[in-house]
């Protein structure tokens, strides 16, 4: 994109319908995977002869293993109730941004190949076969999805765009058609362990100096140990956290809350990765090879328990995901299950959310908390979509939503809400999520977190909201680059085991 | 007229009612039998059971998800459904003898679910005509579903209303399909037309949007329990891929 990037007016009444500017956001694409990138993940190298079937073919398979694809083809009866929900629909007014036109973009082509009228009168249904152009929509498109699921939640069949556009990303890597930002990163996490590239000695190194500056901000010896057996707790959190602003505060809040609570802990060179970027293309096998390192780090230092740092899709694969994966949780009955699950203390729930942990200790009196360090912040609180609308934490429906409210209110004074249908399960996406959160799709990111950005101008203005607290690496990252396009300071982000770190007071117990 | 059409009647019901529950019954079968290899419901999600069921319900009886987005689109469409709802069951008077209780008690009701009916869809067509972003979304065959069915609608209040029929007549050509004793159908233009409609419906049913009515029942987002760390959930053919311990 040669044009500026600039972000859109905050809407005077966002509950207006907005005019559609077709083709808007077309030409917006994300680099392509080299045929490097693409092989080590299995995939073909580029659009070769024969893309046409194997897409076709692949297409075919997914009907057939996944119920969800298959239902969602068929059902959706073009209501329109999800159309205005998506939050780069609000942010560039393309029409192909409208979650169900985004899922046509595949519909069309299965009626084309897969259903009756379809095949017989195809003008009739909307019906259109699978050319170079329609695959370049879809580049186009399934790219601009952050599978955030906010359309799933409104509408009545439940129909979840994500799952669309997982199922194309997987058919486009099939075809040969990759995603530079996200294949390459899933090469590396296989190579080296985690997204950023990271080697171990160099986190050994990075950890290092963060005792020393914990040290020198406490004068207590906070450890940050990595590969060390036999600790009762393996953290995994996204890498960003070693290093990146504003993430690597609260993993300095992480490792004051388990010294606080006497929690031997560490982290895994092996699996220094919470991340799984196989969400995001939609590849079982991906997925599962990504999530299968942290069973193996889990059994080899041996810990009783696995905690995961602060990261939206990182919780949602552990959450739903991990006992399917790899036998993280409880109630297997398989050897492969067991073999994990005997060693995992049944006593705590596998895998165990950072928040629920500090929540937890919070409630027993286990923390000694000074709220009124964080006066000089007025904070709010953005749901991440995976955190909200496909994971829970604690035993009730909505305990994603109250266990990190409860923990900022007990370590914070003021606590302010964002505006309702903007929270919760109604949250929207930072603007950067499901594997977009790359450079050349910065205008795409910025038009995506208007609706976030209107409803943090009204508590900001309203309130004095100075500090946006989030539990997601990617919200972290994209929020740091977008909020000064809208005239806000990227340090208002921040995570809520930052606010747990100021707040925290180690030491012996008065 | 009489005799060979009565006939042409009998052989397109025959045929509609064969497609509609073989080829629905089919749908439901790979519904059924395609595997959802990942726990995917759109949390908050129940953790029980009877939760799902609860929720499920209301999605159906209440369109409860279809409330939060859009309160007129869910006005349109709620009228609609409930209309079409009450319209259906009265009609079970053609082919019940004799009739039950509960289809008797119904019938008052039934008089304004027609009208009921008719609106919502006319609701739910003017949106699709007026709405830029719903117009945009749609195709031809939206449409003329809407067509088909307001179509349905007016020839049968236009029966009931304007040119009656012969109700009785219309029982006895069911009433004979359903226990192969063929009796002639009474020679309407109106019911004619209002037959062929609802025959051409039935035979769209399995290929068309209507699979939604199943459909709702088998979103994974919407039918699955919240508890994937208490039990382990493995399709069968994802159970292949554990690696061996
Ligand atoms: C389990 C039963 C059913 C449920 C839960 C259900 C639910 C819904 C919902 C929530 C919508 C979207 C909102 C709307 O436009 O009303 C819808 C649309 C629609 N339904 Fe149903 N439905 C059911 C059965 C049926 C049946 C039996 C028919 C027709 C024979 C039907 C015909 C339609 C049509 C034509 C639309 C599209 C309306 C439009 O074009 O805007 N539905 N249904
Ligand atoms: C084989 C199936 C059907 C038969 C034999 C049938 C027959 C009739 C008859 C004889 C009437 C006139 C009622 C009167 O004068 O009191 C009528 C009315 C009506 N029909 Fe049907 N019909 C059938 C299916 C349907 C279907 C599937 C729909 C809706 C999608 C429908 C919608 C209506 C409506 C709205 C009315 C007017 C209001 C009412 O009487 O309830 N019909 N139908
Ligand atoms: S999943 Fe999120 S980004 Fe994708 S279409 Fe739905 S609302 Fe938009
Ligand atoms: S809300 Fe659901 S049924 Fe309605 S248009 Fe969107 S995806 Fe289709």
């Amino acid at each position: 994109m040669a044009a500026e990037v600039k972000a859109p007016p905050l809407r005077a009444d966002p509950g207006a319908p907005q005019a559609l500017v077709p083709g808007a956001m077309a030409e917006l694409k994300p680099y392509v995977a080299n045929d490097k990138m693409q092989q080590a993940l299995g995939f073909p190298g580029e659009l070769t002869d024969g893309w046409h079937e194997r897409a076709i073919g692949r297409m075919g398979e997914l009907l057939d293993k996944y119920r969800s694809l298959k239902v969602y083809m068929d059902a959706c009866v073009h209501c329109g109730a999800c159309a205005d929900k998506c939050h780069y629909f609000i942010g560039t007014q393309d029409p192909l941004n409208m979650p169900v036109a985004r899922q046509d973009l595949m519909r069309s082509v299965y009626r084309r190949y897969f259903t009756l009228p379809g095949r017989l009168f195809p003008k009739l249904v909307g019906a259109r076969d699978l050319t170079k152009e329609v695959l370049d929509q879809w580049y186009s498109y399934y790219n601009q999805c952050s599978e955030c699921r906010r359309c799933s939640v409104f509408c009545p069949y439940g129909i979840d765009t994500a799952e669309v556009t997982m199922a194309a990303k997987e058919i486009m890597d099939v075809a040969g058609l990759g995603q530079k930002y996200t294949n390459e990163i899933l090469g590396k996490v296989h190579r080296i362990g985690n997204n950023l590239g990271l080697p171990g000695p160099a986190l050994a190194d990075t950890l290092e100096g963060l005792e020393e500056d914990v040290k020198e901000e406490t004068g207590q010896d906070v450890r940050f140990p990595l590969d060390e057996k036999g600790a009762e707790v393996l953290l995994v959190t996204p890498s960003a956290d070693f290093f990146a602003e504003p993430h690597v505060d609260s993993l300095i809040g992480y490792a004051k809350v388990f010294h606080a609570a006497g929690i031997r802990w560490t982290l895994s060179s092996h699996a220094s990765e919470a991340g799984n970027f196989g969400l995001f293309i939609g590849n079982y096998d991906q997925l599962q090879k990504v999530a299968l390192r942290i069973r193996e780090a889990a059994l080899d230092l041996g810990v009783k328990r696995i905690v995961v740092g602060e990261c939206g899709h990182a919780w949602r694969v552990a959450y739903s995901y991990w006992n399917t994966l790899t036998g993280i949780g409880a109630g297997g009955e398989d050897p492969f299950a067991r073999m994990l699950q005997q060693q995992l203390d049944s006593r705590y729930r596998q895998p165990t959310h950072i928040c629920e942990l500090t929540w937890d200790l919070i409630e027993r009196g286990a923390l000694t908390l000074d709220k009124d360090a964080n006066d000089h912040r007025v904070v709010t609180f953005h749901d991440s979509c995976n955190v909200a609308r496909a994971s829970r934490m604690g035993d009730h429906p909505g305990g994603q939503f109250e266990i990190p409210r409860a923990i900022i209110r007990a370590v914070a004074n003021k606590y302010v809400e964002m505006p309702r249908g903007t929270t919760r399960e109604q949250t929207f996406c930072c603007g950067g999520g499901g594997g977009l959160l790359t450079d050349e799709l910065l205008d795409l990111r910025v038009k995506g977190a208007l609706p976030r950005m209107e409803a943090l101008s009204q508590v900001a203005s309203g309130h004095g909201v100075n500090f946006m607290a989030t539990i997601c690496a990617i919200c972290k990252a994209q929020f740091t680059k977008v909020l000064p396009y809208y005239g806000f300071k990227m340090g208002m982000v921040g995570g809520v085991h930052q606010l747990v770190s100021t707040a925290i007071r180690l030491g012996p117990k008065q | 007229m009489g005799a060979p059409m009565s006939i042409a009647f009998a052989l397109l019901f025959y045929a509609a009612f064969l497609v509609l529950v073989l080829g629905t019954g089919y749908r439901i079968a790979t519904y059924i039998r395609t595997p959802a290899p990942l726990k995917i419901p759109t949390t908050p999600a129940p953790t029980t059971r009877g939760g799902v069921a609860l929720r499920l319900g209301r999605e159906v009886l209440f369109f409860e998800s279809l409330f939060k987005a859009n309160l007129w689109l869910w006005a349109a469409g709620w009228l609609f459904h409930v209309g079409l709802a009450l319209v259906l069951l009265r009609h079970l008077r053609y082919f019940t003898e004799p009739v039950w209780g509960w289809v008797a008690w119904l019938q008052p009701f039934g008089v304004y679910a027609g009208f009921a009916m008719a609106a919502g869809l006319a609701g739910l067509w003017m949106r699709r005509i007026f709405v830029a972003r719903v117009r945009y979304i749609s195709t031809p065959s939206d449409h003329l579903m809407l067509v088909l069915l307001l179509a349905i609608a007016l020839t049968g209040l236009g029966m009931k209303y304007v040119a009656h029929t012969d109700i009785v007549g219309v029982k006895r050509f069911f009433l004979g399909l359903m226990y192969f004793d063929w009796q002639p159908l009474p020679a309407d233009p109106v019911l004619y037309a209002h037959l062929v409609l609802v025959a051409l419906l039935m035979l769209i049913f399995p290929i068309s949007k209507l699979l939604h009515a199943p459909g709702v029942f088998f979103s994974p987002s919407r039918n699955q329990v919240d508890d994937p760390r208490e039990h382990r959930h493995v399709a069968p053919w994802a159970a292949g891929l554990d690696p061996k311990v």
